[in-house]
């Protein structure tokens, strides 16, 4: 049996975002993945699993909380607000912008997180 | 007017074929036929994710479930737009700089064994085809709920344009296509719900939610088109046939026959769905229509659509037309926008239809709420213009995500399953044939499925396999081959086996029902676990190279680190 032709992944050249060209050595670290190089990886990978995880907590809190909000508070389940009913408030309309706030927010921290990284690189 | 669906779904077929044959022109190379040459921008992109996600199930099956179980069921549009939030976090900048087309692809770069390629192979094949299912079926459906053709017609005209299609344009064609669907699909739900709710308010604004349970407004002839089982809340006048009778308890309808219910009578309510309250429909967790343990429900429901999004072929494959991995974070973002202005109105559409189209409670024709509304409220030639319009969006819906799915299905058996022809156009054409004839032969005896309930198993199973297999995959460093392969096993099984006893109707009611009906409560947890036990049990198997795979997933790019080009690909090339 012949092997079947790989995929090659291209990536972008970036062009609109050149930059000085980063400290060897870091770079030589982070390639061959000696213990600067591994040290640097993890802390980006905790750092953007820590920013994912607190989002993730928030999401948890207050959406997946909302079941257990109507199913302890029966009040909650038939309250009228702005002339709508609670849950229909909630799950038909409000969510959804807050999905979006929420999402922009994690954009810029995420891309924060990679900035830093990348000073980090460029000035060792 | 029967010519006015006929009309409108001939205009969607050849907008669709037309955009195609237009991008197919552009098409020339393997790699422009397959991913569109990673040359569409974040905002196409995010409307081409929209047209492609928003399927038979967002565009009907919701309204029909919020019109049947109530605001339980608001839980689906939110848990479908929650999973797009999830993936954000977790998955769509490292999945783009892996460099990975499909999640067989992320298996090999990220734990290089072709055994655990070929075995996540078969798990996006099956998806593909559980969720292809439901979308032709909803075809059928729509055709035959406007136009009164046979139930199997919509199926096969699906399949016909999507194969063609999709075996001559690939994706480049498909990302024009779907970005043009997703806007269509919008217009086609806001136009109709705008005069909707003129009418309501013309009306007097009738109480959404009052005390009684549905009743018919008007004097009301039901078509029965199957065999069913109806009950009644209490005794009704109704002349069936022709023939004058007191209907009481529990009455069998044939198909064929024709009941006409007095204006006022209480809405008889099909045997599986229970009559309950206006105000009990507008509660949550109130069990309405009958849904047993709703709490648990409610959470396992959460679960599968929360996770089970990032799993879904046709959702990854879109992420690699995006030129770098920031650029997919705020695709995904553009998509958070555009999902959420689209899952405003199907609640509208269930709610208005309790009070304007009660009579599909009795035959259990729900999803053809978002269909009937319009005549059903406004009657006449705006009604029936209205009603062709939406006929439009929902073969818009059945169209994007059929050939989304086809096209990563295909893609995936074509690259890992089909002999000789691997890897090549031709070999992507004969599967694309293959796996839409396979659909339909499934989709074609399935009786009645209710929609959405299909395509909400179909998360279930991606978030008990696929998503543990990303997640672990992208955070982990310690996950390893046997690892992944034993938790897709243990997770796709369970959730297969909850899924064909759902679907065969083996188990009903109680817990045990309960827990099959909405299996992703323990079926995702046993699956994390069964991949994170036996991969801390094989430790020896860790891959050697995982810190250059976690560089190339995490990095950003423009560091001049990567050759990431040579990541998973030249560099495991044997």
């Amino acid at each position: 049996m012949t092997e079947p032709p790989r995929r090659v992944a291209v990536t972008s050249p970036r062009t609109s975002a050149v930059r000085r060209p980063p400290g060897r050595s870091a770079v030589r670290a982070l390639q061959e993945q000696d213990r600067v190089g591994e040290l640097l990886v993890r802390s980006l990978v905790r750092a953007q699993l820590l920013l994912a995880l607190k989002m993730l907590a928030v999401l948890v809190v207050l959406l997946g909380g909302l079941p257990l909000l109507f199913a302890v508070l029966p009040a909650t389940r038939d309250a009228v607000v702005l002339g709508v009913r609670l849950p229909w408030l909630l799950l038909g309309g409000l969510v959804y912008p807050a999905f979006v706030v929420g999402g922009a927010v994690y954009l810029r921290l995420a891309e924060r997180n990679e900035r830093d990284f990348a000073e980090l690189v460029e000035r060792s | 007017m029967t010519w006015l669906p006929v009309a409108a779904v001939a205009l969607v077929v050849s907008a669709t074929v037309g955009i195609g044959v237009y991008g197919l022109r552009l098409a020339r190379t393997t790699s422009d036929f397959l991913v569109a040459s990673r040359t569409v921008s974040p905002l196409w992109n995010a409307s081409a994710i929209g047209g492609e996600y928003l399927s038979a199930a967002s565009f009907l099956g919701i309204a029909g479930l919020v019109l049947a179980y109530g605001a339980d069921a608001l839980w689906y549009p939110v848990g479908f737009v929650a999973g797009y939030f999830v993936l954000l976090l977790l998955v769509a900048a490292p999945l783009r700089r892996s460099g990975a087309y499909t999640v067989p692809d992320f298996a090999e770069v990220r734990l290089g064994s072709r055994p655990l390629r070929r075995l996540c192979a078969g798990v996006v094949v099956a998806i593909g085809l559980l969720y292809l299912v439901p979308q032709l079926h909803g075809a059928g459906l729509a055709l035959r709920a406007t136009t009164g053709s046979p139930v199997e017609l919509g199926a096969v005209l699906v399949t016909v344009v999507v194969v063609v299609n999709v075996a001559g344009g690939g994706m480049r064609s498909a990302t024009f296509v779907q970005a043009f669907q997703y806007w269509l699909k919008l217009t086609a739900l806001a136009v109709p719900a705008v005069f909707l709710l003129l009418a309501w308010q013309g009306d007097g604004r009738p109480a959404l939610a009052p005390p009684t349970p549905p009743a018919f407004s008007a004097a009301t002839t039901v078509d029965v088109d199957a065999d069913v089982r109806v009950v009644l809340p209490e005794p009704v006048d109704a002349v069936v046939d022709g023939e004058r009778r007191r209907l009481e308890g529990t009455v069998e309808l044939r198909r064929g026959s024709e009941v006409v219910f007095p204006a006022g009578a209480a809405v008889p309510h099909v045997e599986r769905l229970t009559a309950a309250s206006g105000l009990e429909w507008a509660r949550p967790l109130s069990g309405a229509g009958g849904t047993d343990h709703p709490l648990y429900a409610t959470y396992a429901l959460v679960l599968a659509t929360f996770l089970g999004t990032m799993g879904l072929p046709h959702v990854l494959v879109r992420f690699y037309t995006n030129p770098d991995g920031g650029a997919a974070r705020r695709t995904t973002l553009y998509v958070l926008v555009l999902l959420g202005a689209f899952y405003l109105l199907p609640a509208l559409y269930g709610a208005l239809g309790r009070l304007y189209a009660p009579e599909l409670l009795v035959t259990g024709a729900t999803d053809a709420v978002v269909l009937q509304l319009p005549v059903a409220a406004l009657g006449g030639t705006l009604g029936a213009l209205l009603q062709a319009l939406l006929v439009a969006g929902a073969f818009a819906a059945f169209l994007s995500t059929s050939s989304g799915l086809l096209v990563t299905t295909a893609g995936v058996l074509s690259q890992d399953v089909v002999g000789r022809l691997r890897g090549s156009v031709r070999g992507f054409q004969v599967a694309t044939a293959g796996t839409g004839l396979l659909a339909l032969a499934l989709a074609l005896p399935a009786a009645r499925l209710p929609l959405t309930q299909v395509v909400g198993l179909a998360f279930a199973v991606a978030a008990s396999t696929l998503c543990p297999l990303l997640v672990l995959g992208i955070w982990w460093r310690g996950l390893t081959p046997p690892g992944a392969a034993a938790g897709l096993l243990a997770g796709g099984g369970l959730s297969a086996a909850a899924v064909a006893g759902t679907l065969t109707g083996a188990v009903d009611g109680g817990w045990p029902g309960a827990l099959l009906a909405q299996p992703a409560a323990w079926t995702v947890p046993t699956a994390f676990g069964v991949m994170a036990v036996v991969s801390r049990l094989t430790r020896d198997r860790v891959p050697a190279d995982v810190g250059r795979t976690m560089l190339a997933l995490h990095a950003p790019e423009g560091l001049g680190l990567a050759d990431r080009s040579s990541r998973g690909s030249t560099a495991r090339r044997t």
